[in-house]
């Protein structure tokens, strides 16, 4: 009976099966790196015969809808999928997925880095490096075993609503949003949803202690779910100030000519990478890895900057000259490793503090 | 009878006819038919679509991760304050939304079944209309209504008043906020049972009384009342239940006001790492609730018999209004407004402008949304496409389940049909989300693996809207006395031949109101469906709830529409070709 009542892993189990893989392949793991792939007329032609892929985002819809339809525009005959939601759901749906045999999924981009080093460690991702990551990628954004790289990177900065709010009034840092002032005015997303918010509460949990939340959550927080749902929030005139919320989505909104504007905290901002990979059982492999090459190229990520304001690693790209520069705005340090131990706490203290 | 003739046998019931059951009748004609492997096919179908799914849920509600037996979950479910207080506001909700729409509907229903009021024709269908409404699309339209500052009613009124920017006449997201706006979607149901009730009311009662020299209000307050009151119960409990186990209206206002309910907690339980046990453990209550309540109402209505039984009475008579005639109107309109004028137009505000929280003016109406939904958005046409491939399939062979099952019981064409009668009936007492965990545990393992497929979802739709549309084929069948069925076959011709020819065409506007009825029910349900669904198996309801999360407003807008112009289109339709009054009797069931 317990066998067949308990067919579902869980995180344990994930991580018992990807420890005894870890120890069982040690002789694999001392391999050299692979070798850096390029964008062959092969792969195209074999990625126009599957003709197809779904994508696994948690970025942006609109930002992944334009992504989509500049990839099916670069290589006609291969028509993409866009399957977007919180990348802690995403996380959640994948696991439930292939629990079920179901590989749906051909390439997966998350903001919670913390989740491909556990795809990696139960051998779910495939080893695909592409020629710009290991020519041009900084090390410590690409992982050495070619499983995944940072497709993108941003910020979880504070922000407020510029027509509600003085910028001499604005808060300057995490501990201006316990100011009674701010009482019934903050929005904020939710880590349980979103993994851009889980490396923030990770990080700022670790830097300035659970305190910070606990008062914060007295704050009579407006709680929304992706961290692209708060600078929406803000301009709408629902809150005056986010505490925390996408970058890119910020300055897409500024770009409008909406009224926020951001604010880096005096005690650091929260910096999250989003790393991409692709699938192991990849219905699609083909596709799956030209897509994948693609969205790493200098004229992709550039892309990103353009139509998501995203931030790239790429050293060929221009950021937006009108925001600060990443090298002049000072980041908490990410944790992803810390994050994957971490996240079930994380949730279960936060549904404490804030009831959701 | 040796050698007898299909039409001897028949003469030769015909002359037993009087003095034995009918019955028996049936069950000698049945001699000719597969009955029995129908009978035992159905109720295998049913099992596998209800016992199987409640079982696994029992099931897990009793194990620990492990899988050994365990009363754990219970202990977490009372005792864990993250389960008690959402247990605790979920019962808040129930009897203030049930209370509200008895306190609505009751007024309304009067003034529209027994005053002279003006336009009630008009009121009636359109609190009817308002029925097709996805609660959670409500809520949504509420949100941009009356979010606390940038609603637009909010800065209507600080506009009017001058009210500081800080403050908000209406707050949403909060309990008060919740409980309005599921109240504005479930008091039609509580509308329609009741008018239903006061249409049927016979008059001579009420012209006795005045008679006897009672006033009007005398009247009202010792004869219609009193006869309306079982059915005012029995509309408190179908409005406590949709509340007690509404999932999309909690889950879009709750969040945002940091509160869960009882199903917002349950979908929760399915994030990362999933714990089924928690979420079997917790959909017990609900279930056990809801059984226990529809015990309750079957008493309440049962009571209801002693009014309505017996032969044609006159028309209820109209109570005259006089002066009262146009502010009762007006009272009528200014209900309305709530589910149904101020959430449409901020629904199509929201369509046709770039921010949600400003009106569109002629300078700034765009149509960027619409292009965004349906020209960049890559999973409109595949979720629209699942949508109407399992309304339609599930509207069409949930009919058909629903007619052979309902033929089989009225007909008491096999022993055991009582069983059927149960299975048929009992999916009531499931809520979606609680139905939507049981599938997802029963196949989401071997041998059938249903779970990432349209089967599953056809599974839960059919099972979910079952109950509904064997009651309302079933009443159909009661309609139709068997004696004609028997004159035909008397006349030669076979059981088959008699309900193509007699008994179908008899039926036909109920089962074309049964197929529409489950059509709508379909496309609107989100609770199961947000358990079932895969990427490759999203549907319009999970569409919109997933742009919600990233406040994706204006394309969820679009959406909206686009659902509620399409079931208001099939509605029509369907009323016209034959579906007629039944169409729009809605049985008091809703997905959500």
């Amino acid at each position: 009976m317990t066998s067949t009542l308990r067919g579902r892993p869980t995180r344990r189990s994930v991580l018992a099966g990807s420890a005894a893989i870890a120890t069982g392949s040690f002789s694999v793991q001392v391999r050299a790196a692979p070798q850096a792939q390029k964008i062959t007329p092969a792969l195209i032609e074999a990625a126009k015969k599957e003709g197809k892929l779904s994508w696994y985002t948690s970025v942006d819809l609109p930002v992944a809808e334009k992504i989509a339809k500049a990839f099916e525009a670069a290589y006609p005959g291969v028509s993409m999928k866009v399957e977007r939601s919180g990348a802690e759901r995403i996380f959640q749906r994948i696991g439930q997925e292939y629990q079920s045999k179901i590989y749906n999924c051909d390439v997966v981009n998350s903001s919670d880095a913390a989740h491909l080093i556990i795809w990696k460690r139960a051998s779910m991702l495939a080893s695909f490096l592409p020629e710009d990551v290991a020519k041009y990628f900084p090390k410590e954004h690409w992982d050495p075993d070619g499983m995944y790289a940072s497709w993108r990177v941003t910020l979880s900065p504070i922000a407020y609503n510029t027509s509600q709010v003085k910028a001499e009034d604005a808060p300057k840092g995490f501990n201006d949003l316990l100011d009674p002032k701010w009482v019934g005015k903050i929005v904020k997303a939710h880590p349980g949803y979103s993994g851009t918010i889980m490396t923030a509460t990770q990080q700022l949990s670790r830097d300035l202690g659970w305190s910070y939340f606990e008062k914060l959550a007295k704050q009579k927080v407006m709680q929304v779910q992706s961290a692209a749902d708060p600078p929406k929030k803000v301009t709408a005139g629902e809150r005056a100030v986010m505490a925390d919320g996408t970058e890119y989505m910020v300055n897409l909104l500024q770009s409008r000519g909406e009224p926020i504007e951001e604010v880096y905290a005096v005690e650091g901002t929260p910096l999250i990478t989003g790393p991409s990979a692709v699938l192991a059982r990849a219905a699609n492999p083909n596709a799956a890895r030209l897509f994948y090459a693609w969205s790493m190229t200098a004229e992709a990520q550039q892309l990103n900057v353009e139509v998501g304001a995203l931030r790239s690693v790429h050293p060929l790209v221009r950021d937006r000259p009108e925001r600060k520069k990443l090298s002049d705005i000072k980041t908490l340090r990410e944790d992803a490793a810390a994050v994957a131990d971490q996240a079930d706490d994380i949730k279960a203290r936060y549904l404490k503090l804030f009831k959701v | 009878m040796p050698g007898s003739s299909r039409s001897e046998a028949g003469s030769a019931d015909l002359q037993v006819r009087s003095s034995i059951p009918e019955e028996r009748t049936w069950r000698s004609a049945l001699r000719f038919d597969l009955s029995r492997p129908v009978l035992l096919a159905v109720t295998a179908l049913l099992a596998v679509m209800i016992v199987l799914p409640m079982g696994w849920l029992i099931a897990y509600s009793l194990s620990d991760k492990q899988g050994a037996v365990t009363l754990g979950n219970f202990v977490t479910l009372f005792t864990d304050p993250s389960f008690v207080d959402p247990l605790i506001t979920t019962l808040i909700i129930a009897v203030s939304v049930s209370t509200i729409c008895c306190l609505v509907a009751a007024p309304l229903g009067w003034l529209v079944a027994r005053t002279d009021m003006p336009i009630r024709r008009i009121v009636r269908t359109l609190v009817m209309a308002s029925l097709v409404t996805p609660p959670f699309v409500g809520a949504i339209a509420w949100e941009m209504l009356a979010a606390p500052n940038s609603g637009l009613l909010n800065q209507l009124w600080r506009s009017m008043t001058g009210m500081p920017a800080d403050e908000a006449l209406l707050d949403i997201y909060s309990l008060t906020g919740l409980i309005f706006v599921i109240a504005c979607y479930t008091f039609p149901y509580v509308f329609i049972l009741l008018a239903n009730a006061l249409d049927r009311m016979p008059g001579e009662l009420e012209d006795a009384s005045s008679m006897l020299g009672a006033k009007t209000w005398q009247t009202a307050r010792r004869i219609t009342v009193p006869l309306a009151l079982p059915t005012l119960l029995a509309g408190a409990l179908v409005a406590f239940l949709q509340a007690l186990n509404l999932f999309g209206s909690p889950a879009i206002l709750a969040i945002p006001a940091g509160f869960h309910t009882l199903t917002t907690r349950i979908w929760s339980l399915f994030q990362f790492p999933p714990k089924p046990e928690l979420a079997a453990a917790a959909s017990l209550p609900l279930l056990l609730l809801t059984i226990l309540l529809l015990r309750g109402q079957a008493l309440a209505l049962g009571r209801r018999g002693y009014a309505v039984l017996g032969g044609k009475y006159g028309e209820p008579r109209l109570v005259r209004l006089g002066a009262w005639r146009w502010p009762a109107a007006a009272l009528a309109l200014l209900i309305l407004a709530m589910p149904l004028f101020l959430p449409y137009a901020a629904l199509f505000n929201s369509a046709f402008s770039r921010v949600a929280s400003r009106l569109v003016t002629l300078d700034t109406i765009t149509l960027h949304n619409v292009r965004f939904t349906f020209l960049e958005l890559s999973s409109t046409m595949p979720a629209l496409k699942n949508t109407f491939l399992l309304a339609t399939l599930s509207a069409t062979l949930g009919a058909l389940l629903a007619l052979l099952i309902a033929y089989i019981v009225s007909r008491r064409a096999v022993t055991g049909h009582r069983v059927l009668a149960f299975l048929a009936t009992a999916p009531l007492a499931i809520p979606g989300i609680v139905l939507g965990v049981g599938l997802f545990l029963a196949y989401t393992r071997p041998p059938l693996t249903l779970y990432g497929t349209l089967w599953i979802l056809l599974i839960a739709f059919i099972t979910i809207e079952l109950p509904a549309a064997y009651q309302q084929l079933s009443s159909a069948f009661h309609a139709v006395h068997p004696e004609l069925e028997e004159a035909g076959r008397m006349l030669g011709a076979s059981r088959l031949r008699t309900l193509a020819d007699i008994t179908a065409p008899l039926l036909r506007s109920a089962v074309i109101a049964t197929w529409c009825f489950v059509f709508v029910a379909v496309i609107r349900e989100l609770s199961a469906a947000v358990i079932l669904f895969t990427s490759e198996t999203k549907v319009l309801s999970v569409l919109i709830f997933d742009l919600k999360e990233s406040g994706d407003v204006g394309a969820i807008a679009v959406l909206s529409l686009t659902m509620v112009a399409i079931t208001t289109v099939v509605v029509a339709v369907a009323n016209r070709f034959g579906g007629g009054r039944e169409a729009s009797r809605l049985p008091a069931r809703a997905a959500g």
